[in-house]
Parts: structure tokens; sequence; C-alpha cells
């Protein structure tokens, strides 16, 4: 057997199921990120392009920590600084560490006209394979996440993998394994919720009432989750969206529209169809050209 | 001026028709293309234009093809569309222009209502079209709209070129269905029995013309 995926529960512009007998019976994927213990230190970000070999250009300095200051094609990942002053005066800086959230339920991939493009994994990563990718950039209108990039070099989409290549071997991703203060672990989507509800807990003692844990309902989940000191206020994290979803114009685009539309065209060519077979063509005939002939031999 | 002799109106010149092929192949092409990523049933139909990215790199200039060649088309078009009071009575009798009882019918100018409100729409298509086609060119313009906005585009630009794509079966199909059409946009002429029973009070607008000479 070569070497091939036989876990792809979901793929882009995909009418028929993929292969998909393997599946993740120790249990879905996720990556935790705990911004409350995140330094700053960009550790992640400098792991995440050594491990996929990516090197942005270098950019210009905007005035505030985020390096580079977007994701870009060959940046997948980036802290995020917000300052935010708390009701009781005081400074908090709030880093996000951002990229993918490997959505239970993938705009990107609802978007996608490619067969292949984007495919979701058994255990819940979201994957881009470039070589299916047609660069008209949908998973970019589709995403509630603003994540994914279009590449200058190529026009291909590029974004965090979730290090699919890794954790299908049994390695955590590279950002994972880089964090100097644990603040990004990764497992078991159940043992990093039962995790972050440690860190709640924790959080809740010290005095951070609103502490809770960043898995939207509104996208299925996230295989990328966080713990929050503000889980009440996600907007206040560099405006991480308060209830993501899938664009109800994306949903309409990409779900009824599709077949109805294919419908309604196929059926106004068959109306026309039908009533050549049962009224038939307009002719026209020597009675016509005669009366024709009469008539402009009496104009004048 | 010289549009009629004895057998045959003249009813499009050669520019016109040259122009209107212009406008249908790249309406077909570009029909072919959008659906292709419109819909995964039919995006083997990228194939046709070699494969995925180049279905993506061609459309939108095969779209704009098609925009300015129907601007030139659309020019030359736009006063023989005024709707008139005849226009309305002829639509409320729908059933004998569907029955081909044409007797029954007010007589038609060089278009029939049909046609006219069929022109308009495509007026319509074709600027919606254009706007939202741009909304969600992403090579060139994706970095100047709100995402909300290129959306928006999408959904507008799928519901314009289906609106197109119904509206054009439709026009071909009156073509097929009304025989000698067809030979008015490749040859350029029709029959006088065609004109004074198709187009009546056009073809005596041409009698007139010639008698005048």
């Amino acid at each position: 057997m070569p070497l091939q995926s036989l876990d792809i529960v979901r793929r882009s512009a995909t009418t028929l199921p993929e292969p998909q007998v393997r599946g993740a019976h120790t249990g879905q994927v996720a990556k935790l990120i705990d911004t409350t213990k995140c330094i700053g230190c960009k550790a992640c970000q400098v792991a995440c392009m050594e491990w996929n070999d990516l090197r942005d250009d270098i950019g210009t300095c905007t005035g505030h920590y985020d390096n580079p200051h977007d994701l870009s094609a060959t940046s997948w990942t980036l802290m995020r600084f917000a300052e935010y002053e708390n009701p009781k005066g005081d400074l908090e800086w709030l880093i996000r560490k951002d990229g993918c959230m490997h959505c239970e339920d993938p705009g990107c991939l609802k978007a996608c006209p490619s067969p292949g493009a984007i495919v979701q994994y058994a255990n819940g990563i979201v994957d881009f394979q470039e070589e299916n990718c047609i660069g008209c950039g949908y998973c970019v209108t589709g995403c509630p996440f603003d994540v994914p990039r279009i590449s200058k070099k190529d026009k291909k989409a590029y974004k965090c993998t979730l290090c699919s290549d890794r954790v299908g071997v049994g390695l955590e991703p590279a950002c994972v394994k880089a964090c100097p203060t644990g603040a990004i672990v990764f497992g078991t989507k159940d043992d990093m919720k039962h995790h972050a509800d440690e860190r709640i807990e924790d959080l809740k003692s010290r005095g951070f009432d609103q502490a809770g844990l960043y898995d939207p309902a509104g996208v299925g989940g996230t295989h990328v989750m966080y713990v929050l000191h503000h889980a009440d206020q996600p907007g206040l994290y560099s405006g991480l969206p308060d209830n993501p979803k899938i664009s109800p114009t994306v949903g309409l685009w990409k779900g009824a529209a599709k077949p109805l539309a294919l419908f309604a065209m196929a059926a106004t060519a068959a109306v026309g169809f039908l009533h050549y077979i049962g009224i038939g063509p307009n002719e026209t005939d020597e009675g016509d050209e005669e009366a024709a002939r009469r008539e402009s031999e009496k104009t004048p | 001026m010289n549009a009629r002799n004895a057998d045959r109106i003249v009813r499009y010149t050669a520019g016109t028709r040259i122009n209107h092929w212009i406008v249908a192949i790249s309406f077909v092409l570009a029909a072919l293309s959008g659906l292709a990523l419109f819909h995964p049933a039919l995006f083997w139909l990228a194939h046709l234009f070699g494969g995925g990215p180049w279905t993506r790199i061609l459309h939108p200039f095969i779209g704009l093809a098609m925009v300015a060649a129907f601007y030139l088309l659309c020019v030359q078009f736009w006063r023989d569309n005024y709707m008139q009071q005849h226009d309305w009575i002829w639509l409320r009798k729908i059933n004998d222009v569907i029955g081909n009882r044409e007797e029954n019918l007010p007589d038609v100018g060089r278009y029939n209502a049909g046609q006219k409100l069929l022109f308009f729409l495509l007026v319509v298509c074709l600027i919606g079209l254009l706007l939202s086609g741009i909304l969600i060119w992403r090579v060139y313009f994706g970095e100047f709209f709100a995402v909300g906005v290129i959306r928006a585009g999408s959904l507008l630009h799928a519901l314009f070129a289906f609106v197109l794509i119904c509206a054009i079966t439709i026009h071909i199909y009156a073509a097929i269905w009304v025989k000698g059409s067809i030979r008015a946009m490749t040859r350029g002429w029709v029959t006088p029995g065609w004109a004074w029973k198709h187009h009546r009070a056009w073809f005596r607008e041409v009698s007139r013309g010639v008698h005048s000479k």
C-alpha cells in the first residue's frame, strides 16, 4: 500500500466519501493555548518557521510588538499583543498566538471549489493540499477567523497545518515542543478540555472570575482552543470573534444555492425542449411571403 | 438605405453580427468556466480550460471581454428596446405568444416585448457581474475590500450569473423556436414574410424607407 491518508472525513468540492476507514479511535486532537501563561517570547513562531522551512520577508516596525504584523503565506502563526486597561486601571498585556483554529465545521473547506484542495482528517486537523489549490481565495472568503493567505509566489493558499506531518507520526506540533512556559499543550481534545478546566479553576481562585475556555460552538468547536482570563470578552484578544460561525452569506452561496441554481438552469432548458416538442417551432410560410409582397406593393 | 431588396431584408450588418458572436462565445466560455467553480459536479469543465488554476486565471478576463463587447452591442440596440404601450399588451397576451398565435398580437417593432425585457435583464446582469466580479477577483483586488463585502460579492456574482444563464437559455431557445432568427444573426438577413409575420411595424418602417428613396 502506498503512503496515503485513509482518514479523510471531509474533502472540499467532493460529493462522495473519501477513504476514511481509519478513524481517530483514541480521540480527536486539540492544541490548547493558555493565554494566561504566555510570555510573548515568540519561540512558537520560530519553531513554526524552522519545522516548516518558512522564511517571511523582513518587515517594518509598525509601532507594536507584533512581528511580523500579520499572518502571511510564510508566517502561519503570530503572537498578537494587546494592551488592555482593566476596570481597576491596571494594564494587562493580553498575548494571543494567532493562526488556524482548525474548526470542526471549517468555513474554508465549505467555500473551496477545488476538489481535494482542503481536507479534514478524522483527528480534526484541517489541512490544505496546495497541489490541488487553484488560487481563487474562496477559503479566505469562507474563513470566520481571517486565517488563510494567498502566496504572492505561487498564488496558492497557506495556513497552519497543526503540523499534520508531525502529528501523523506521533509527535506534537513544533510550536508546542518549543513553548518554554507550557502555555501551548497538545493532546486529545478531551484531555485538553480537562486540562483547561483545571487551569480555569486556578485562574478563578486568583481573581479572574470570567476565566474560561474558548472552543466556539458556532463552528462546531475548534481543534485549537484558548484559555482566556476574560472569556466573556474574546474581542480583547486582538479581535478574537465573540461567536464565530460560517457567514450566512457563505452558507447560502455554498449551500442551498448550488443545487437550486443547477436545477433551475436545467429546468429552463427542459421547458424550452418541451415547448418545441409540444407546441413546435414558429415558421413563416409562403402565405406570409405573399402577404408581405401584397403589402409592400400597396405601400405608396 | 439598402435595407431591402426583393426577397431579403437586412436585419443585422456584418459588424453587428461579429460583435454579437464575440459576446456569445465569451458568454459560453465564461459560463462554462464559472460553472466549473460553482458546483463540484461541474468541476470537470475546468479541464476545458487547462485545469483549475487556468480556469481561475482565465475566467475574469473572459468576463471582461464579454462586458466590453456587450457594451458596444448595447449602445447599438439601446433605443430599439424602449418599452412602448403596445409592448405591454403583447406581454398580457403571452399565451398567444407561446402558442404561436401571432395573429392575436399587436404589431411588433424591431423587437418584441420579450426581447426588450430580456435586453434590459442582460444589462442589469452584466453590470452586476462586472461589479461583483471585481470584488471577488482575489489576485488583483483581494486587498481592497472587507471580507463581508467579498462574501456578498461572491453570492451576488453567482446570482447574476444564474439569472444570466437562464436568460440566455431562453434567448437561444427563442432563436431555435422562431425559424429564420438564427439566419438573421449568422447571414444578416430575413425574408419579407418573416419580418411581416414577427415584426410587422418594423417591416412597414423598412418598406416605407425603401419607397421613400
